[in-house]
């Protein structure tokens, strides 16, 4: 078969013979699959997957930082050290007693011996003997509602009735934890804003590269008469379709690694690893916020890539004219 | 139909590459086009068909000075005139069927309306077993043919070829030239640039012989 007849009879079949039945308004005017237009969707996959994780990165730390403050803040302890001549645990009884009278808290319960020894263990060994040392024991209060709960007016009430008592808030940790976090949170959208430079600029060469390639199929339509908008409408489609096409494929590449990186974690629940990187940020799964800002990117890169599209042709033109 | 009153023309600074252009294209007439390559036959073309602004003096195309016209009304003058490229200019991922109904593509009509008008011409210019095949199937002359057609199926007032026979064999140069001729019998104007004066002899028509920018008009 030569070349000739090869080319004619996929075309004839999509045509129709006689021109009958050849309904071409759908057809895009401008080439369907190029080079170019192939680097650009590759482009655009790579920066949207690129710009989604750190997106992904972001949410997590964010959360990860509003769960810090929020689990240290939901707690606070009385500490009663031992003084000579009085019953400790006559003190410590009493301290629980006065923490549940109070509002928006929870549970109130006094570290037993054991939980003790264990907390001391890394410094005194195991087998600590706590009636021969001047050990302080500890009080853990959970705060049900921290807006509920008065923690001045424990503090004055624990200091009062209960003789070696101190209340730690822990608002030192609180407050050094949320400067961390922010300061986290501040660089990751530092970076993500880099990284979304970045996409756009990358986004913006691409295309104006995809379209130097039409220039052609611009030229030609200018001469057959065609309004500047037309042809604007008929590259923005086709733009508009890549840059769809290349920001769900990254897109919907990184919203794949969220739930895999979602399922290992859960299935590597127990290991010592898996459980320190999760005392560190929490659960290491994007919330919904991550998945909606990879959604609102992808939507952001199509839109994107058509504007650029539009701009390079009224630039074409004008260059022609 | 179009007239030049005093046209000059220079690409930013250069020098003037058209000076003191005055003439006037009547309807239904036809002429040739020529000079020495590099004398501004293109460069007058695009001036024809509105795709260059002259630096000095008046055109006035279908009774409208070019000056006065706005960006917007320029697809509309444009639509009146047919224009025939050298290197034909067809779009090769579209089949010749489709090449020549892209002026009715472009101006947003059902394809039901010019279906059989498109078939008939490319049957006219002889094209009629080759509408389906892509332009880098086709023979020179065919795609020539094919441009020839784009640029009339939307009955153009006017047209301008440039060099529409200078990738042809003689032969189909004189068919071609029989096919302008045709036309200009049907109504529509015609101004062929070309520097073969063998294809010019062939046809008693006026000559606007262009040289260093300059025009002197042979009836």
């Amino acid at each position: 078969m030569s070349a000739g007849v090869a080319d004619e009879e996929p075309a004839r079949r999509r045509r129709g013979a006689d021109g009958e039945g050849e309904d071409w308004s759908r057809t895009s005017i401008v080439p369907p699959q190029s080079i170019a237009g192939r680097a650009l969707t590759l482009v655009i996959a790579i920066m949207t997957f690129l710009a989604s994780l750190t997106v992904g990165a972001v949410a997590v730390i964010d959360d990860a930082a509003r769960a810090w403050a929020s689990d240290i803040g939901r707690e606070v302890t009385i500490e009663i050290r031992p003084i000579e001549g009085v019953d400790t645990a006559a003190e410590v009884r009493r301290a629980v007693a006065l923490a549940q009278e109070f509002s928006g808290v929870g549970a109130v319960r006094a570290l037993s011996d054991t939980e003790t020894r264990r907390l001391l263990e890394p410094w005194l060994g195991s087998g600590v003997d706590l009636d021969a040392l001047p050990v302080p024991r500890l009080v853990v209060v959970e705060v049900d509602d921290p807006a509920a709960v008065d923690l001045s007016a424990m503090r004055e009430e624990i200091d009062g009735a209960v003789r070696g008592a101190s209340l730690d808030d822990h608002v030192a940790w609180i407050d050094r934890l949320r400067a961390m976090a922010e300061a986290m949170v501040i660089g990751g959208g530092g970076i993500l804003a880099l990284v979304l430079v970045a996409l756009v600029l990358s986004i913006v060469f691409a295309t104006r590269a995809a379209m130097a390639g039409n220039s052609d199929v611009i030229g030609v339509l200018h001469f057959v008469g065609a309004e500047p908008g037309f042809i604007a409408r008929e590259f923005q489609r086709h733009f508009l379709m890549l840059g769809v096409r290349g920001g769900l494929i990254g897109g919907g590449l990184a919203l794949l690694c969220f739930v895999v990186v979602a399922l290992l974690t859960r299935g590597s629940a127990g290991l010592p690893g898996a459980d320190q990187l999760s005392a560190f940020v929490g659960g290491v799964a994007v919330g919904p916020a991550g998945y909606a800002g990879v959604v609102v990117l992808i939507f952001c890169v199509a839109i994107l890539t058509a504007a650029t599209s539009r701009w390079a042709v009224h630039r074409a033109l004008n260059e022609i004219e | 139909m179009i007239r030049f009153e005093n046209v000059g023309l220079r690409y930013g600074m250069g020098p003037e590459v058209l000076r003191d252009l005055s003439f006037h294209v009547a309807p239904h007439s036809f002429q040739f086009l020529t000079g020495p390559s590099g004398a501004g036959k293109t460069t007058l073309l695009r001036l024809l068909f509105l795709s260059l602004k002259p630096t000095r003096g008046l055109i006035t195309v279908f009774g409208r000075q070019t000056s006065e016209v706005g960006r917007r009304e320029l697809p509309r003058l444009r639509r009146r005139i047919g224009i025939v490229f050298q290197d034909f200019r067809l779009l090769d991922h579209l089949t010749t069927y489709q090449n020549v109904a892209l002026p009715y593509r472009v101006l947003g009509q059902d394809e039901a309306t010019y279906r059989a008008d498109v078939v008939d011409l490319l049957k006219w210019v002889g094209l009629g077993e080759r509408m389906h095949v892509l332009p880098p199937v086709l023979s020179g002359g065919e795609k020539q043919r094919a441009a020839i057609a784009r640029a009339l199926i939307t009955k153009p007032e006017l047209l301008l070829a440039d060099e529409p026979t200078g990738n042809v064999d003689p032969p189909l140069a004189r068919r071609l030239l029989r096919l302008f001729i045709e036309l200009n019998r049907l109504g529509t104007a015609v101004i062929i640039a070309t520097h073969d004066l063998h294809l010019m002899d062939q046809v008693d028509a006026r000559r606007m012989v262009l040289e260093d920018g300059r025009m002197e008009i042979y009836a």
